[in-house]
């Protein structure tokens, strides 16, 4: 009697969790699954390669596509040197103590910045203070900060996850600490740092709040880093919000999905390819 | 060994030409700066917004500015209360809705789900935290808020459609930390509580929850501060009225939907007011990440 009881609970519990499980495909599966239905129809070559024109944003997407590919490239440009120096800082020559706490306090803040903070912040320095104005360079300055945090943490996961006899082999070699880093430890280390630049950049592509008050709202072709431009995330924003133009709406979120989807997946693949050549 | 040679350095025995040391500590130096950029991040953030939110506290006054219950910029009224409540009301619901749905996918991955299941489910979980949130805010805006507004009445712009796309959004961050946190309990407390008999839900609440329990609030918390800083996604769904909670089918407004709404013809002191709102914001993530490293350290010292 008792036993069935004990059994009883167990199931029903096991169900809950399976249904915890399920619907958190579930729901991935409905948002992913509605943009892809709805939006499918829209994308064309028309559609990626044309100028949006006339009042409702007839036409292709264009000019948001390449804002949106030409930031994200800069601010990876940027962050990458600094990102992957810090964490080469970090792992192979700080000594434990305040300063080391204080660079990981601080890097944890940046990483749980709202992004809506990154963006006020990146209007006050680099748009107004600096006088880069609505700006791809200022856009990419703010993203890199955001970014930063991320490039870190994964760089030095991978630093720290290079064995250390193989270190111990270069500086037997009498390496300095400098060649053993840049010839042994880094090259070792370099697909899963790659990754976390690939996740991080996904993340940037992803990125509205940041970009609308660095970048600027204008639909523009940017050519020169000092041209303003309109991201594809605020181009969505601009068209679901007047809701005018609903179906390049759908577009744009499908095009947009895919690009995150593309950048997440092969991040994950690198790193799945990465880990069956290291047997 | 003479105490000469035990203080000597790699210079002083000749190991290294001078070039070499100048060039290695110079290259030390140059990480460290870079390492730095972290905290220089840390202090523009708030130099920058400090500084252009600075007025408002010296024109408006803290405590109006901080007690003030109107949120009417035309008069001159910057009272934040409306929109922290606003962006309290939305938070805690969200969590209400998300957490024990993360947390219970989480415990699905790491104890129940068949190793096939698995590779299926977590791949989808942390994909579904790379969606950018613009388009949680569309599908939110296209999709669950005609749902609520025929529960409701009304547009559905309000809470309850906030919270519905914000449990969404916080889900893989909050599932990803638990799972994290329920790996890193030892195979062998699970396997103590198996050999006495216990059902693997008793495992799971009386053994695992228990021994997970701060890295589980750690997720909770850092899930927390994405719903409070999350800006986009809660802006096309909220209504982005600056009044106070009156239920969940009635627009409010939060902290960071405000700013957005504002900025764009915000000047003068209302401007100042929007950068007063960041650097609120910016106190309350801070306060969130120095909460979880303090856990973190209690639960070192309880180990």
């Amino acid at each position: 009697m008792k036993r069935d009881a004990k059994n009883l609970t167990n199931a029903a519990a096991l169900a809950v969790f399976w249904l915890a499980g399920l619907t958190t495909v579930v729901v991935l599966g409905a948002v992913i699954g509605y943009v892809l239905v709805n939006g499918v129809g829209e994308i064309g070559l028309e559609f990626i390669f044309t100028n949006p024109h006339g009042v409702n944003a007839e036409g292709g997407i264009w000019p948001t596509i390449v804002a949106t590919l030409y930031v994200t490239g800069l601010a990876m440009l940027i962050v990458t040197p600094v990102a992957v120096l810090a964490a080469v800082y970090l792992a192979e020559y700080a000594v434990q103590g305040r300063l080391v706490r204080t660079i990981r306090f601080a890097a944890d803040t940046l990483a749980s910045v709202p992004s809506i903070v990154m963006g006020l912040f990146g209007l006050a320095l680099f748009v107004e203070s600096m006088g880069f104005g609505f700006s791809v360079i200022s856009g990419a300055l703010a993203l890199s900060f955001l970014m930063l945090p991320i490039v870190m943490r994964t760089t030095e996961e991978a630093i720290r996850a290079v064995p250390k006899y193989i270190r111990w082999g270069s500086y037997g070699l009498g390496a300095s600490k400098w060649q053993t880093v840049s010839r042994v430890v880094l090259p070792a280390a370099a697909s899963r740092i790659i990754t976390g630049i690939i996740l991080s950049a996904g993340r940037a592509v992803g990125e509205t709040a940041v970009v609308i008050f660095t970048m600027g709202t204008m639909i523009n072709l940017p050519v020169l880093p000092t041209d303003p431009g309109r991201s594809m995330t605020v181009h969505l924003y601009q068209l679901a919000m007047e809701g005018i133009n609903m179906p390049a709406a759908f577009g744009t979120a499908l095009l947009l999905m895919a690009m995150v989807l593309a950048f997440n997946l092969s991040a994950r693949w690198l790193l799945r390819r990465n880990r069956r050549m290291q047997g | 060994m003479t105490p000469a040679e035990e203080t000597a350095t790699p210079r002083e025995l000749k190991l290294m030409s001078r070039s070499t040391y100048v060039k290695e500590a110079a290259l030390k130096n140059l990480f460290l700066l870079c390492a730095t950029m972290a905290v220089a991040g840390v202090v523009l953030i708030f130099l920058f917004v400090g500084w252009r939110g600075w007025p408002v506290f010296s024109e408006v006054g803290l405590a109006r500015f901080l007690g003030g219950a109107e949120w009417l910029p035309t008069a001159g009224a910057f009272g934040i209360l409306p929109l922290l409540v606003g962006s309290l009301v939305v938070t805690l619901g969200a969590l209400a809705l998300g957490a024990p749905l993360a947390i219970g996918a989480a415990v699905f991955l790491s104890e129940i789900a068949p190793p096939r299941v698995r590779s299926f489910v977590r791949p989808a979980v942390e994909l579904l935290a790379g969606v950018p949130s613009v388009v949680y805010g569309f599908f939110g805006l296209l999709v669950i808020r005609p749902l609520v507004a025929d529960v409701t009445g009304g547009l559905g712009f309000g809470p309850l459609t906030a919270w519905l796309i914000l449990a969404i959004m916080i889900v893989p961050t909050i599932a990803t930390l638990t799972e994290d946190a329920l790996g890193s309990v030892p195979e062998g407390i699970r396997e103590a509580s198996y050999a006495m008999g216990a059902t693997t839900w008793q495992t799971i609440w009386r053994v695992l929850l228990p021994a997970a329990k701060i890295g589980i609030i750690d997720a909770v918390i850092l899930g927390m501060g994405r719903a409070i800083g999350e800006t986009m996604a809660v802006l096309m769904v909220v209504g982005n009225a600056p009044v106070f909670f009156r239920g969940i089918g009635k627009p409010i407004s939060t902290l960071t939907s405000q700013i957005v709404m504002d900025m764009p013809y915000a000047s003068g002191v209302h401007r100042t007011a929007l950068f007063g709102l960041a650097i609120i914001l910016f106190l309350i993530s801070m306060g969130l990440v120095a909460l979880v490293r303090a856990l973190s350290r209690f639960r070192e010292e309880t180990r």
